[in-house]
């Protein structure tokens, strides 16, 4: 590249003006090629934190049949350092990710993290930058107690009261007081969500003997959310391969493509804030269908791996992200609609309530959504899901990503 | 290291055209982080005409480390108005890495300009002691090797292969300084003694400033650059990699990672007439230069780098932000900024930087 070759001299000639901006020359479509988790539970005291994200790495690459020397670059994320606490753990982890001499990033937006990291390494192939990229997430959240570290009492500011579900259960309130919806709703996510971990090899919460009548009868957190139905406290990591055409090409194993990506934020708190149905996660879903080219999610969608950790967050997402009309939500899940095998299954692994390692929660869902349109999600595959959509949030429900990808590769 | 590439080209111009800082100071106890970042959105934003809602991609880079506290870049997103919702992203990283996120962003085409912003209060606590907590937490944290003590093992290093002695160290804290002497931003300037051995062979002025401060830059591409700003800095080329953790495998003498990131970024490629680096310590300048390849001809760090002012997390995008500056003044053609992060140099970002030709 010589700068002196670049067309610099006729932009120069050009006034400022109202013409439009120079366009990019096309993006590169993005690929996912593998994925890789580690079985998530209470406490991996067997590894090591570096113990812990190579294992999915190298699942990931196994998965792609791929080796170290094949990626160029990684993108790590995780939630706040101080729950393993190290500061800044990339430095540490650079080894043990194989990056050394590679570009590394490292990515921290809440909970949603997991989302954004795939995204932020989806930019380095669809701008061009890189061919192939390892994306990996992970929390291990036995280092410390998460609960009471999302506990901070902070000057001049709210208190978050006992960890996220005392901030999350007025919200939840909110939701059933607005739409009349009956107690039970809850429960009946939490049944579902923890049947289907038992379907997923990689999922924490392994439940054998749940029914509905034990979840309606665990003991009471913060009215009106239940114990079972409050997420876990896990360790894991969740890795994925980005490829670009090319790459994809090689792959053997079907890949799943991007069809849209975004992220949006709002504040914690502001007057006027809707807590049960955010703007910034409508924004967020509308850029997602658009860039995808879905009128109708409820129709045009096959799947959704959302992020639910307070089983209530199902129906409240299912109308924040258009599935449903504003009021609606519960009746989808009242009637079986966001069963595995309903008509719109909804988080088919076993969601956020049977695993949560933070950090990597977000990307676990984008990485479900990627398993199931390959047709690689096992026992809790959808049949014929060809377009599914993962979703993470984080904050104060002030934090959105999302991805929407598909069997087939994106046609413009 | 992988075998160097020739650089590519990247897919669209992109240019900062506009760039902000802080007055640092020692500390800014009357601030919150918010308040202090705010100041710095507004000029920079009025640098442009700009308004949050005008902007396409808003990223950021800070450390809960400093703050003390866990999400703690969830408030300073207030300082920005995040209303309506927007396009944005943190990175856990010095804010000149939160331009690399923004920078492949508006590769895509899918944004046109961007926002980026960085800021780091160190004065709450012993920094010193708070970078210890970025090391292995297994082998070397435990032990809490301070940044000072880690630097120093890379200065006696850089001594014993002949590369400096502490009097040219000296002299790299004194032309700084005296270099920040036309930096009104900068904490320390002019005449600063060398001081005690804070860590032998490193005495209190091989030493950055501790201090508390912000920076944002604003990045747009192709014509929407030009509209902006009057000589946009365009980025020819930015690139970063990292290197491994432990001290025991690295030559701390070299600095291959920094060498590889300004390969691909194309700053061999043609000489550049300025270097913003961010090196901390006088003995990092040496490894640097010499990775870097800076003669003697090129104006390293004309406002005075880290060692003027190093509030972390935001002195890597300074670094960026002083170098576009002096491109859109006119004082430079082509510049070369560096960040780096971890310890005794460990990641390391370069990017270059033109002007059209005059």
């Amino acid at each position: 590249m010589s700068p002196a070759t670049r067309p610099a001299s006729s932009r120069a000639s050009s006034p400022a003006s109202s013409q439009a901006t120079t366009p990019a020359t096309g993006k590169e479509p993005v690929a996912v090629v593998g994925i890789g988790q580690t079985k998530h539970v209470a406490a991996r005291r067997d590894v090591s934190i570096a113990g812990l994200v190579r294992e999915a790495a190298r699942r990931a690459l196994e998965d792609a049949e791929l080796t170290w020397a094949d990626i160029d670059a990684v993108v790590i994320g995780k939630a706040p350092d101080f729950f393993e606490g190290v500061m800044m753990p990339e430095l540490y982890l650079a080894d043990a990710l194989g990056a050394v001499g590679k570009p590394m990033l490292r990515v921290h937006t809440a909970g949603s993290v997991g989302g954004s990291t795939a995204l932020v390494a989806t930019n380095l192939i669809a701008g061009r930058v890189h061919g192939t990229v390892l994306t990996l997430a992970y929390e291990k959240q036995s280092e410390s107690n998460a609960m009471w570290g999302l506990s901070l009492p902070i000057p001049f500011q709210q208190p978050l009261l006992a960890g996220a579900g005392g901030f999350f259960a007025p919200h939840v309130r909110a939701y059933m007081r607005r739409t009349g919806a009956p107690d039970t709703v809850g429960s009946l996510v939490a049944y579902k969500d923890r049947r289907n971990a038992l379907k997923n090899p990689y999922a924490h919460l392994h439940e054998h003997d749940i029914t509905l009548e034990k979840v309606q009868a665990s003991p009471m957190l913060w009215d009106p959310i239940r114990y079972s139905e409050t997420c876990p406290s896990s360790d894991g990591a969740c890795a994925m391969v980005l490829t670009d055409r090319a790459g994809a090409a090689r792959s053997p194993r079907p890949a799943a493509w991007m069809h849209g990506g975004a992220m949006r934020s709002e504040p914690t708190l502001f007057a006027g804030k809707d807590f049960v149905s955010p703007q910034a996660g409508k924004d967020c879903a509308a850029d997602v269908y658009r860039q995808a080219g879905i009128a109708d999610p409820r129709r045009d969608i096959d799947a959704v791996e959302m992020y639910v950790p307070f089983s209530w967050y199902e129906p409240m997402w299912l109308e924040n992200l258009g599935f449903a009309d504003e009021g609606e939500g519960w009746k989808l899940t009242e009637s079986g609609v966001t069963e595995l095998d309903g008509d719109l299954p909804v988080n088919m692994s076993g969601g956020v309530l049977s695993t949560n390692p933070i950090g990597a929660s977000g990307m676990i869902r984008f990485a479900e959504a990627a398993l199931q349109v390959r047709g690689q999600a096992g026992e809790h595959q959808v049949d014929g899901a060809r377009r599914v959509l993962g979703h993470a949030y984080g904050g104060g429900s002030q934090f959105f990503s999302m991805w929407l990808v598909g069997a087939e590769p994106p046609t413009s | 290291m992988p075998a160097p590439r020739s650089a590519p080209r990247p897919l669209r111009d992109i240019a900062v055209v506009a760039f902000a800082q802080t007055d640092h100071r020692r500390t800014s106890d009357e601030l919150s982080e918010v308040e202090m970042l705010m100041p710095v959105l507004h000029r920079v934003l009025a640098q442009t005409g700009l308004r949050t809602s005008d902007i396409g991609f808003t990223c950021s880079g800070s450390t809960d480390y400093l703050a003390g506290r866990a999400f703690s870049f969830t408030m300073a997103l207030d300082g920005v108005g995040a209303w309506p919702p927007i396009s944005e992203s943190h990175v856990e990283m010095d804010g000149a890495w939160a331009l690399y996120e923004a920078w492949t962003k508006l590769l895509t085409g899918d944004v046109d300009t961007a926002l980026v912003y960085a800021y780091g209060k160190s004065s709450p606590g012993s920094v010193r002691d708070v970078l210890t907590r970025q090391l292995d937490p297994y082998y070397v944290a435990p032990l809490w090797p301070d940044s000072v003590a880690l630097a120093a093992l890379q200065a006696q290093a850089l001594i014993d292969a002949g590369d400096t002695d502490e009097p040219a160290l000296a002299a790299v804290a004194t032309r700084s300084r005296a270099s920040a002497t036309g930096n009104s931003h900068a904490q320390l300037r002019g005449s600063v003694p060398r001081g005690e051995h804070a860590v032998r062979p490193l005495r209190t002025g091989d030493c950055p400033p501790i201090g508390d401060g912000a920076a944002a830059v604003i990045l747009a591409a192709g014509e929407r650059a030009r509209e902006l700003c009057e000589r946009p800095a365009w980025i020819r080329g930015i690139d970063h990699r990292i290197e491994a953790h432990g001290l025991g495998v690295r030559d701390l003498t070299d600095s291959p990672s920094a060498r590889l990131a300004a390969e691909r970024a194309g700053a061999f490629e043609r000489p550049v007439d300025t270097a913003e680096l961010h090196a901390p310590f006088t003995s990092q300048e040496v490894v640097l230069r010499k990775a870097l390849r800076l003669g003697e001809g090129v104006d390293v760090n004309p406002s005075g780098g880290a060692l003027a002012a190093n509030p972390i997390m935001a002195a890597g995008l300074i670094r960026i932000g002083e170098a576009a500056a002096r491109i859109g003044r006119g004082d430079s053609d082509r510049a070369l900024a560096h960040a780096t992060s971890g310890p005794c140099l460990q990641q390391n970002l370069v990017a270059v930087l033109e002007g059209d030709p005059r």
